[in-house]
């Protein structure tokens, strides 16, 4: 199902050729400037437009190695189609997303090399984590020449990308494949591996010229209400794992997800389009005090999902298994020093009767790892501190991704890693040149 | 609901809206269905000695997705016998005889050849005949088409034969493949022609296919030049009209205007330099017979718009006002103006002026992140080209300046006697690394 969700997404080339003469070329195009990535928007779409896939290809990949899955999951409504000029001509903006993905896959998917990778280096690092950051970091480095180990808990790389997007919006294979493109530069990955349990930071500091950590962010941590153990209850990002994984059938379920940015939202539209019956989306506030994205919000509406607003979970119920969520009313007063508080309703409660409860009310930090690891600093908010170039308190140790801006998009997690190793790159070649001398 | 009938050299025409010779008039089936919504006039596929035309004969430039901006062909003259054109022109007639049937000629360079055949036509009703000396391709090789049109002598000798036979009149095709149209459209004229038709197709290559290396449109392994035709040579083919209307040499000879007609503003624009009817093409060979009905919607609404009766009046309106370049007023003064609540911050005049033009724009991004553009006035040559490239109606305009200049021509400027000053010219004489 997920496969096919994906395809009906992918453009045909006549679609792609209109789309692309659509594009104006700006001059210091916003869509560019609106990319964490600076993807040159104008200029890969002027290739498609004149038949140049391959050229294309290479100027998306050369900005975001995941050109492919960020073409498939990241927010463009308020990234670069949100800053296409053609909006403020009360015209459709260009589909960037879909013309991306038009480009890329041919390449990502085994269309041959399109990036020359440079003459080997003597200096090798390890990259922890085989997500977004992970694998742009590993990327970069690997095109500079240099040996890269990629350590990784899961089963499969891709951290997110294969594990934790809703499969409406990117399926598993473009996953993998993005990783086996990246595979081809010569990077290795050791899968199943989890650091700081089979391995310990000091000896891959030890053993290697640098590390980056690309670790991302926890589980989502039980909400600490009564009923959470009953089975049924869940972490969204495990349902979603579930769904990538083909094990998981909710179909006429009830289900309640309990949280109001986007991975609730995931979870809810992901449930809605497989079929389960009824989808609440519990959120102790209102709509405008949602973190997710508008257009999300959009499709969840248009997918079938019921909002509840305004309110909170406060016990789950059932014998073994999850019967119902009960809530109570929230509300906002004025305090009498003028500041809001959220407070709950006396008398309020109500039952939703559902078989399942998934958390999405945020992942937790991985802060007792970073803790372990001499030199790293973390802020209060649990996230890895790094200086401009993403280097932490630690002169070999670098961090990027979910771990470092406490849960952002894949884009900006491509951004950071490539950051990080040109960084890396910088400092291993100046100290090699330092030491010569 | 103006009046859109006309007459050209005597013939009556419901409308100026004519089919050029080509494949849309091939057979009379085709002709009546294009007579039943609405052309006045048809110029059947040129008749003559039989010929047998290749496979693949189109191919066409597109242009940012637009289909067919220009369109080439390598087809011949008809590759229908005489019998059955001369049977069904005479059907057509019957069936329609308040169109213009004109037939569209090209045999041997002798009279008796071009006596035989106007003779024929003329018996199965063509109300007048159009002498292809234009064709580029295939019958050029053989001594005829554009073989002809290019050598005026042969044109004028050979107009003079075909009015020796014709007892009605005789319009001649003009090749656009010569140095100056004008001395073309002298040579039909002194040779006795009553219209002239223009332009015929102009020499091309398309475009070669990238994997084969051939040209297109491809037969076998090899192409040949065609001729090309369109919305690309409109431009073209409206200077020739305008300069033959204007051409005191061949003062009141009546023009039908060819070339990238499509709508009802193309053959306004085509009546305004001096055309009295016009032939379709392309357009219909894109989009069907019917896209009559908006041209003649669309031009009897322009004139009623303007106030006028009858489009005999809108006919060389415009004629006069081409003239030489020594002859604009060089004091005249245009500086773009660029109206900042419609800009949408694409920039692309700020681009289009720095690396094309007079780097007369300035641009940076704004507090809202914009890209914010702005028309430096001390240098702004009015050039027009940031109000082409702006992609929003009416947001970049060009505002005439008064300085209390006179007017005054490049001749006048240089002569002894100036009848004025020249005002002062944007200077753009900065080396690199001056700029800001």
């Amino acid at each position: 199902m997920s496969e096919a969700l994906a395809a009906e997404e992918t453009m045909t080339q006549d679609e792609a050729l209109v789309e692309a003469h659509r594009c104006l070329m700006c001059w210091d195009a916003p869509c560019t400037r609106a990319c964490p990535t600076s993807i040159d928007v104008p200029g890969f779409i002027k290739q498609i437009a004149t038949d140049d896939l391959v050229g294309s290809a290479r100027t998306i990949l050369s900005a975001n190695i995941l050109g492919a899955s960020c073409a498939r999951v990241c927010p463009t409504e308020v990234l670069c189609a949100g800053a296409c000029v053609l909006n403020d001509l009360h015209e459709r903006p260009i589909d960037i997303g879909r013309l991306q993905a038009f480009a890329t896959d041919d390449v990502v998917f085994g269309g041959g090399p399109v990036f020359s990778v440079a003459p080997p280096t003597d200096f090798n690092v390890a990259v922890i984590g085989a997500g977004p950051a992970g694998l742009s970091c590993a990327a970069e480095l690997a095109q500079r020449g240099h040996d890269v180990t990629v350590y990784d808990a899961n089963e499969d790389p891709g951290g997110l990308n294969t594990y934790g997007v809703a499969s409406y919006k990117m399926d598993r294979t473009t996953a993998l494949a993005e990783v086996e493109f990246i595979r081809g530069f010569g990077v290795g990955f050791r899968q199943g591996v989890s650091v700081g349990r089979d391995i310990s930071v000091d000896d891959l500091v030890a053993w290697h010229d640098a590390v980056f950590l690309g670790v991302g962010l926890g589980s989502v941590p039980p909400l600490g209400i009564e009923g959470e153990n009953l089975v049924g209850s869940v972490d969204a990002l495990d349902f979603i794992a579930g769904v990538r994984a083909g094990d998981v059938d909710v179909v006429g379920q009830h289900i309640a997800v309990i949280g109001g940015g986007n991975t609730a939202i995931d979870a809810v539209t992901q449930a809605a389009k497989l079929g389960a019956d009824r989808v609440y989306l519990v959120y102790r506030r209102g709509r405008d005090e949602m973190k997710a994205y508008p257009h999300d919000i959009e499709r969840a509406l248009t997918s079938g999902v019921e909002f509840i607003y305004w309110s909170a979970p406060i016990r789950v119920e059932g014998d073994e298994e999850v019967q119902s969520l009960i809530c109570e009313r929230t509300e906002h007063i004025v305090t009498a020093d003028g500041s809001v508080d959220l407070v709950a309703i006396a008398g309020s409660e109500y039952s939703i009767p559902v078989s399942m409860v998934m958390r999405a009310t945020g992942q937790e930090k991985r802060r007792s790892f970073f803790d372990s690891i001499p030199g790293v600093v973390t802020d209060d908010g649990g996230r890895v501190v790094v200086n401009d170039d993403f280097r932490t308190g630690s002169d070999r140790i670098w961090a990027g991704g979910d771990c470092v801006n406490g849960g952002k998009e894949v884009v900006n997690a491509v951004a950071h890693g490539a950051a990080a190793a040109r960084d890396i790159d910088r400092t291993l070649r100046s100290e090699s040149q330092g030491s010569g001398a | 609901m103006a009046d859109l009938s006309v007459n050209i050299c005597g013939i009556e025409s419901p409308n100026p809206f004519w089919l050029a010779s080509a494949p849309p008039t091939n057979t009379g089936d085709q002709i009546a269905r294009a007579f039943d919504v609405g052309w006045g006039g048809a110029v059947w596929k040129t008749l003559g000695d039989p010929v047998e035309n290749v496979y693949s004969r189109y191919s066409s430039i597109d242009l940012n997705g637009q289909r067919m901006a220009g369109l080439n062909n390598i087809e011949l003259i008809t590759d229908r016998s005489l019998e059955v054109n001369l049977i069904e022109i005479a059907e057509v007639k019957r069936r329609y005889p308040d169109n213009v049937v004109v037939v569209s000629l090209m045999v041997d360079s002798n009279p008796d050849a071009w006596d035989t055949i106007i003779t024929q036509v003329e018996q199965a009703g063509a109300d007048a005949i159009e002498l292809n000396f234009g064709c580029p391709h295939g019958m050029s090789e053989r001594g005829m088409g554009a073989a002809v049109g290019q050598v005026p002598e042969y044109t004028c000798d050979i107009t003079g034969w075909a009015k020796a036979s014709a007892t009605v009149p005789v319009f001649v095709k003009l090749t656009p493949n010569i140095t100056d149209i004008r001395t073309a459209a002298r040579a039909a004229k002194n040779g006795g022609a009553d219209a002239v038709s223009l332009i015929n197709t102009i020499n091309s290559i398309t475009g070669v296919d990238l994997d084969s290396f051939t040209p297109r449109p491809v037969v076998g392994n090899q192409s040949s030049h065609g001729g090309y035709c369109g919305p690309a040579v409109k431009p073209i083919a409206l200077n020739m009209v305008a300069s033959i209307a204007a051409d005191p040499l061949t003062e009141g000879l009546p023009i039908s205007g060819i070339g990238g007609i499509a709508t009802w503003q193309d053959v306004a624009e085509y009546i305004l330099l001096g055309s009295t009817t016009i032939q379709v093409c392309t357009a219909v060979m894109h989009y069907g017979y019917r896209i009559v009905e908006g041209m003649a919607e669309g031009l009897s609404n322009y004139l009623d718009s303007k106030g006028m009766e009858s489009v005999n009046e809108l006919r060389g309106l415009s004629v006069e006002k081409v003239t030489d370049w020594q002859s604009l007023d060089i004091n005249y003064v245009v500086k773009a103006d660029i109206d900042q609540d419609k800009c949408i911050s694409c920039g692309l005049c700020y681009i289009a002026c720095r690396d094309g033009a007079h780097q007369a724009i300035g641009a940076e991004r704004g507090e809202d992140d914009k890209t914010k553009v702005w028309i430096i006035d001390d240098l702004c040559v009015g050039c027009n080209l940031c109000s082409l490239v702006c992609p929003v109606q009416g947001c970049i305009t060009m505002e005439e300046r008064d300085f209390g200049q006179t007017h005054m021509t490049w001749n006048e400027y240089t002569s002894d006697a100036p009848p004025g000053d020249l005002i002062p010219r944007p200077k753009h004489d900065l080396t690199i690394g001056e700029r800001s």
